[in-house]
């Protein structure tokens, strides 16, 4: 096996004196959709913000595509191909939809030196982008004017539209309707199709046992099972973990 | 509308001002337009960093004070030199003093950059009201500094004495005016083109969220830290040309609270996120005081500015631009 596009290696974090992220591993190959799930408050997001440079973590590293990205800031690593969602989501309140789209366009896409997106070319992108997450009408909307279940959807649209290499969706579907659940589950995996490696977590458990070609569980800050989906939960400790909650 | 023709119909709009200014006008209507246009410049200023950013800056009076007092400085090393003994080095001296008012407004613009620079280093990991103190920490310690600068004349103050006349625009005043006038023309281009630039959304979403800027790419220490250049450039140009206005520099005029205070309310009146927002704050305030001053006593001014920045926070926080959009959308909408 070649090595893996992210390494999270013995990754730690405190609040204070309470260990939110206790020697954390996790490696993800290139490619691959990965389940993270885990009880409130166990560590998920903590661990999405560590390795995305939101927090520091104060002991460990993390590996991206082969370099140490600790000391990077969150820009920086954006650039590198680490895209998130936040879970609740943040849009740029005084731009319109479809400017939030743009931003990471601008200053992502536009950034890696590559083809360099300008004028009619930023606007059908933005207009691509939003169909992704069907809101494509709302593209001249101010982000109070929409639901919340939009804004979640606004907040994938935006992380996809840096062009990732990998993908972390914290929580994108709390909250939507059964059948939105399997239009952004269907999405995830079409974006994992085109080559986006993506970690998704969620606590709706048909779509993470749809999505997922491999779970991994946090519990109190600690990974307890990593492997098959259909292995791990009936795996005894996490259904204890889930039980005991 | 494109840069170009924008920047024509500003030149337009300029020269037509300056020839109604001295047609119907006298000496002191250019005094009291040159305040005014000096606030469209602070206000404009301001808000690049203010408005666009959402950095509060309590320190304005800083960044114009370090351009005014590099205007005497260099002034006061041209006296010198007029006392020197003669020589090769003197022979050169002269030809480089007394520097030109233009290249002193551009002196002041480098040095106030420079600070803003350094203190954006300092200070802006800081957030909100933090940042806001620091500032406020800044311009105290410019004005500690100078006050114990003797060479700059110190807490006694430095006199420059201009010209009376100046070749093709008259009165010294008139060719002060068209000075800041230019540093109009300078600042609203300035603001404008961030507006419509991708510095212009990087700015925005450092107003509304740094992490999720971060998130989607945007380098936020740098973009605050040129637009903390920005702004204190060109606060520094507008206070280059103030020694020559006032004929006397003291800290006690540079570091009036009314800059400080009409930089902040005047954006806020009139609207912090587009540039036509300071642009009429200040004018509307500017001129409120100019007529206060002759009318009332100069001592009104603050409380009518304060009064006004109270009232505008409560009922309209997006200013007058915010006013004007909120009528367009209702009257489009019935
Ligand atoms: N900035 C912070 N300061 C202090 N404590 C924090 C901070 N962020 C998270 N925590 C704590 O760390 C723990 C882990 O939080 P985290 O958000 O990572 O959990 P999570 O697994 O994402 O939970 P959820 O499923 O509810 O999203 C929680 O107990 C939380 O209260
Ligand atoms: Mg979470």
């Amino acid at each position: 096996m070649s090595a893996p596009l992210l390494h999270v290696d013995q990754v730690g974090k405190r609040f204070g004196g309470f260990v939110a992220l206790d020697s954390v591993n996790l490696d993800v190959a290139e490619g691959e959709r990965v389940g993270l799930i885990g009880p409130n408050g166990s560590g998920k997001s903590t661990l999405v913000n560590c390795i995305c440079g939101t927090l520091r973590n104060e002991t460990g590293d993390v590996i991206f595509a082969g370099q140490n990205i600790n000391t990077l800031n969150t820009h920086e690593r954006t650039h590198r191909g680490l895209a998130r969602s936040f879970q609740l989501p943040r849009p740029f309140m005084s731009l319109s939809v479809a400017e939030n789209i743009r931003v990471p366009l601008l200053y992502t896409v536009n950034a890696r030196g590559g083809h360099h997106l300008h004028g009619s070319e930023l606007d059908d992108r933005c207009v691509e982008l939003l169909k992704l997450v069907a809101l494509d009408k709302k593209a001249n909307k101010l982000p109070r004017d929409l639901t919340q279940v939009e804004m979640r959807k606004l907040e994938l649209a935006r992380a996809v539209a840096a062009e990732p290499k990998l993908l972390i969706a914290d929580e994108s579907m709390a909250g939507l309707s059964h059948s939105e659940v399997e239009d952004i589950v269907a999405l995830l995996i079409r974006l994992n199709q085109r080559g986006i490696t993506i970690i998704m977590i969620e606590h709706i458990m048909s779509a993470v046992m749809t999505f997922s070609q491999r779970l991994v569980v946090l519990v109190s800050g600690k990974k307890i099972a990593d492997g098959k989906p259909d292995e791990v939960i009936k795996d005894q400790e996490v259904v204890g973990a889930y039980l005991g909650q | 509308m494109r840069t170009p023709l924008f920047i024509i119909c500003e030149v337009v709009v300029a020269t037509v001002l300056y020839l109604l200014f001295r047609h119907y006008g006298n000496d002191y209507f250019f005094f009291a337009g040159y305040t005014v246009l000096q606030f469209v410049v602070m206000a404009t200023a301001w808000n690049i960093l203010g408005g666009y950013c959402g950095y509060v800056n309590f320190g304005s009076a800083g960044f114009f004070a370090i351009g005014a007092y590099s205007s005497v400085f260099f002034y006061t090393v041209g006296q010198n030199v007029q006392d020197m003994d003669p020589g090769f080095l003197t022979s050169v001296l002269h030809v480089i003093f007394p520097i030109p008012v233009p290249i002193l407004i551009v002196f002041g613009g480098a040095f106030a950059g420079l600070v803003g620079l350094g203190t954006g280093y300092l200070t802006l990991r800081l957030r909100g009201v933090f940042f806001a103190i620091a500032t406020l920490a800044l311009a105290v310690v410019i004005e500690t500094l100078i006050v114990n600068w003797e060479y700059v004349g110190g807490s006694r103050g430095a006199y420059i004495i201009p010209p009376n006349t100046v070749p093709v625009f008259g009165p010294y005043i008139q060719y002060l005016f068209v000075l800041m006038l230019v540093m109009v023309i300078v600042g609203l281009t300035a603001a404008r083109l961030i507006e419509r630039s991708r510095l212009g959304y990087g700015f925005a979403t450092i107003r509304d969220d740094e992490l999720a800027a971060e998130a989607s790419g945007v380098p936020t220490l740098k973009l605050k830290l040129i637009a903390t250049v920005l702004s204190g450039a060109l606060m520094g140009m507008a206070g280059s040309t103030f020694p020559f206005y006032l004929g006397f520099t003291e800290p006690g005029s540079v570091f009036d609270l009314s800059y400080a205070v009409n930089s902040i309310a005047m954006p806020m009146i009139g609207g912090t996120t587009s540039w036509v927002g300071p642009l009429i704050g200040a004018i509307l305030l500017g001129t409120m005081q100019q007529v206060a001053t002759v009318t009332i006593s100069s001592v009104a001014n603050l409380l009518i500015v304060g009064l006004m920045l109270i009232g505008f926070v409560i009922v309209a926080p997006n200013g007058i631009v915010g006013l004007w959009q909120d009528w367009i959308a209702k009257r489009s909408k019935s």
